[in-house]
């Protein structure tokens, strides 16, 4: 697996290098900022992109915003976020277009080191992680379980929101056109009691009820 | 005013204040009319010359005005406000001191004239026969009239003169004014210092201690996963080291969290509060209406105020739900903070009710709290966006 990975610390950045080496990963690249995690990304084309959230030259959020660029640009390459602390309103950006081939993990877990590598793992094979954290943030907000209120088919168009599809994606799954496939997705939100007043938030605090009562299961 | 008694300290010590005013006063204004023939040196001196009557009014009445400040142009009101003083300060005080001394004087005469058959004095000093019983305590229920007037005399001239002080030596409305807005200046000044450095501290500690510390439990949790054969109290060591790095990441990290949120630098109050209003253990429904953002010492004080108010209702207010709305109108941020707990909550409960209002009043803001016995709770802050 070709990896571009993209850490301003460079003391983390040769231990990062050093950790997925010797998983059996190739570091194609490293970049100490976000402009150049976008030209490495473009010029080696890797499996996996792994970022750090805060980067120079602000020292705010450009790694996440790369991140972003980078899913529109390349909407096959994954790509895991790490940040020194994790706010839902950046899980909640990261996961608006599309909800698979992405990560968002606090820092803390590269310490628990095969964990780490599994979900590096999943998240280039086209799977979802979301730090436990996040999650219990946004799972706190729900309250009764209002799921078995979805119709059969809201519940399969929900299923596959939570498995990363865009809205054309999953029309062309079910065979429904995209403006159906986004009739369904209102209905979930209501259902939901997602009000359009949360914005980004509710495509991911859909996916996070399915992904929860899954794991129930 | 109330009246003092003759005896007291305070009449001694306006009394001292009057018959000493007198020399001071002469003195201050012959040098004023002196010095007027170098006006520049007059202009240096007057300063001086009021320090002289600031310290007896001070010492005597307990009454202190702020310093004056150095006058460098004729064309300064002050100066003249001062030169002025100093001009009629003998005449209100030899006025104080006729007054109040003939009381006193008057009074002590008049008190003692029973005595005067005894005492033989020269012919003329009292106009009356004073061997008539009727006459002589006619003369000492007057000199004893005096005598109780003569502390009320004293401290009206007391009065007199720091108001005529407070006037022309003082600062005047103008000079108040700058005052205030100088301090309102500097404290804005202390507040946002005071921010910048929390959020200096948080950038330092992120690019210093935090990836250290990651590192090092990153180092220790690949040691931990590859050195498999080691001999078992070499691993226990590596497994609690690792343990206690990760532990140190987390208390650091919430550390740093309350001392200043980078997501509140990125990407503002609402990203910031949903992060706050998502990890309250009581369930909060937030809204959030800011089309534009406020200023960065503004965020940080309405941040403070929701955590720190969530805190408190997940210690005390035995909640089951909570609502929090922030808006912005014109020039004013008005949070809302509302939850159904017990209510009964007070600025003097020590629930750090008392810091919040402060940390808003720092701001010029405001902070209303309602809570009823059995509650609602409802705080309402208030914070000027300019």
């Amino acid at each position: 697996m070709r990896v571009v990975l993209a850490e301003d610390s460079v003391l983390l950045r040769e231990g990062l290098i050093r950790l997925l080496e010797a998983s059996g990963m190739r570091v194609v690249a490293t970049s100490g900022d976000a402009e150049g995690l976008l030209r490495a990304a473009d010029e080696h084309r890797p499996d996996l992109v792994v970022t750090d959230v805060r980067m120079p030259p602000t020292h705010t959020d450009e790694g996440l915003r790369a991140a972003l660029v980078l899913r529109r640009q390349q909407p096959e390459l994954a790509v895991l976020v790490l940040s020194q602390y994790v706010e839902e309103r950046y899980a909640a950006q990261l996961l608006s277009s599309a909800t698979g081939s992405v990560g968002y993990l606090l820092k803390d877990r590269v310490a628990d080191v095969t964990e780490f590598i599994d979900a590096l793992r999943r998240v280039a094979a086209g799977g979802t992680v979301l730090d436990p954290e996040v999650v219990s943030q946004l799972l706190l907000r729900g309250h009764s379980d209002p799921l078995d209120r979805l119709t059969p088919r809201e519940q399969e168009v929900l299923k596959l929101m939570a498995e990363g599809r865009s809205n054309a994606g999953i029309g062309q799954e079910l065979v429904l056109s995209e403006g159906a496939v986004g009739k369904h997705i209102g209905n979930i939100f209501t259902k939901l009691d997602l009000s359009p007043a949360e914005g980004d938030h509710r495509r991911v605090l859909a996916v996070l009820h399915f992904l929860k009562i899954r794991s129930v299961l | 005013m109330k009246v003092p008694r003759p005896w007291s300290a305070r009449t001694w010590l306006d009394t001292a204040h009057v018959v000493t005013g007198l020399p001071i006063a002469v003195v201050l204004a012959a040098l004023t009319v002196v010095l007027a023939v170098l006006p520049p040196v007059l202009r240096r001196s007057v300063r001086g010359l009021t320090a002289v009557q600031r310290s007896r009014l001070a010492a005597f009445l307990g009454f202190v005005l702020p310093p004056v400040p150095r006058s460098t142009a004729w064309r300064d009101r002050r100066l003249w406000r001062q030169i002025g003083f100093h001009l009629m300060a003998p005449v209100l005080s030899a006025f104080a001191v006729v007054l109040v001394c003939g009381l006193w004087g008057g009074g002590v005469v008049g008190l003692t004239a029973f005595l005067q058959p005894v005492l033989q004095p020269p012919p003329g000093v009292f106009r009356f026969d004073l061997r008539n019983p009727l006459v002589a305590s006619l003369y000492t229920a007057v000199g004893l009239a005096m005598l109780m007037l003569a502390p009320i005399a004293a401290r009206a001239m007391a009065v007199l003169e720091i108001s005529i002080a407070r006037a022309l030596l003082g600062p005047s409305h103008a000079e108040l004014g700058e005052r205030i807005e100088n301090l309102q200046e500097s404290r804005a000044g202390v507040i946002d210092a005071a921010d910048a450095e929390r959020r200096r501290i948080e950038r330092d500690l992120h690019d210093g201690a935090q990836q250290r510390l990651v590192s090092l439990a990153m180092n220790l949790g690949l040691a931990r996963a590859t050195l498999t054969d080691l001999p078992a109290p070499a691993k226990e060591a590596i497994e609690q080291a690792h343990e206690e790095a990760k532990q140190a990441l987390r208390e650091l990290r919430d550390f740093v969290r309350g001392l200043h949120p980078a997501v509140l630098n990125d990407q503002g109050l609402d990203a910031a509060l949903s992060g706050v209003a998502a990890r309250s253990p009581v369930p909060v429904r937030l809204r959030v209406d800011i089309a534009q953002r406020v200023s960065p010492t503004i965020e940080a004080v309405a941040f403070f105020v929701v955590s720190e108010a969530l805190a408190n209702i997940a210690k005390h207010a035995q909640a089951r739900a909570a609502e929090i709305s922030v808006r912005r109108r014109d020039q004013w941020l008005t949070l809302t903070i509302v939850d159904d707990g017990r209510g009964g909550a007070s600025m003097e409960g020590g629930t750090g009710l008392r810091g919040l209002a402060q940390r808003v009043r720092s701001v010029d803001g405001s902070l209303h709290l309602a809570s009823p016995l059995g509650g609602p709770t409802m705080i309402e802050v208030e914070l000027p966006c300019e």
